[in-house]
């Protein structure tokens, strides 16, 4: 499931959530990610996206994990409008059998969401705003999940 | 068709959204890129750097080389930066 939101959210409670009645579940990750103050540099941020092609990413993104992993379960909450240094930004979540299928399908959702969201933030700090540049890491994590694939062709 | 910018790109254009109507000899991404440069200086400056713009056609990410011929929505926005 995904949502798209100005809200914050509840780890804690969108977990018991996604387990409810479920006793199948062996393993559960949960990413957040949230905004960083910079040492002073960032006073606030502004989570600008693309309203229909974010959700649209968002699923499309959600099933691509889903067909390379067994995922009992899956959860991306994202928030986009005013954010301020130590906010939720975005929550992964993913439930399977086992751990390694949980850890690495949240890995891969958050390196792909990373890249592919249309999300762009927007800081503000004592020396006025900026939109924040992509940055390579996020680009390479994103491309290392395609190499597995390319050798098998 | 509906052109939609985000983030700096809007800013640079100064619109979120417009309505255009591109010649027919535009027939992709980077030809629609090469026709809104020439639109005036703030289209020139947007795309200055063309090669970071990314684009999107009707909430797809695409390239530069895709067709625009069955586009009702292209989007035009810098790299991603969210999670």
């Amino acid at each position: 499931m995904i949502r798209v939101q100005q809200e914050d959210f509840d780890i804690g409670a969108e977990i018991a959530r996604l387990r409810a009645g479920r006793t199948d579940i062996g393993a559960i990750v949960s990413f957040t990610g949230s905004v960083r103050d910079q040492s002073g540099e960032v006073t606030d941020m502004t989570l600008e996206h693309y309203p229909g092609m974010t959700e649209a990413e968002l699923q499309r993104i959600e099933a691509e994990a889903q067909a390379r992993w067994p995922l009992q379960a899956s959860l991306i909450v994202h928030r986009y409008g005013a954010l301020m240094p130590g906010d939720n930004i975005v929550l992964v979540v993913t439930a399977s059998e086992h751990r390694d299928t949980a850890f690495d399908a949240a890995k891969f959702l958050m390196d792909y969401l990373k890249t592919g969201a249309p999300f762009w933030k927007r800081e503000t700090g004592p020396g006025g705003a900026r939109w924040v540049e992509a940055s390579a890491h996020d680009e390479a994590s994103a491309a290392r999940w395609t190499k597995p694939k390319r050798a098998a062709e | 068709m509906r052109l939609l910018y985000f983030a700096w790109v809007k800013e640079k254009v100064g619109v979120a959204a417009e309505e255009i109507d591109p010649p027919a000899g535009v027939a992709t991404i980077a030809e629609l890129i090469d026709w809104l440069k020439a639109r005036g200086p703030e289209f020139e400056n947007a795309f200055a750097r063309s090669e970071v713009i990314r684009a999107a056609i009707d909430k797809r990410h695409v390239r530069h080389d895709a067709s625009i011929a069955a586009a009702r929505e292209i989007a035009f926005f810098p790299p991603v930066t969210g999670g």
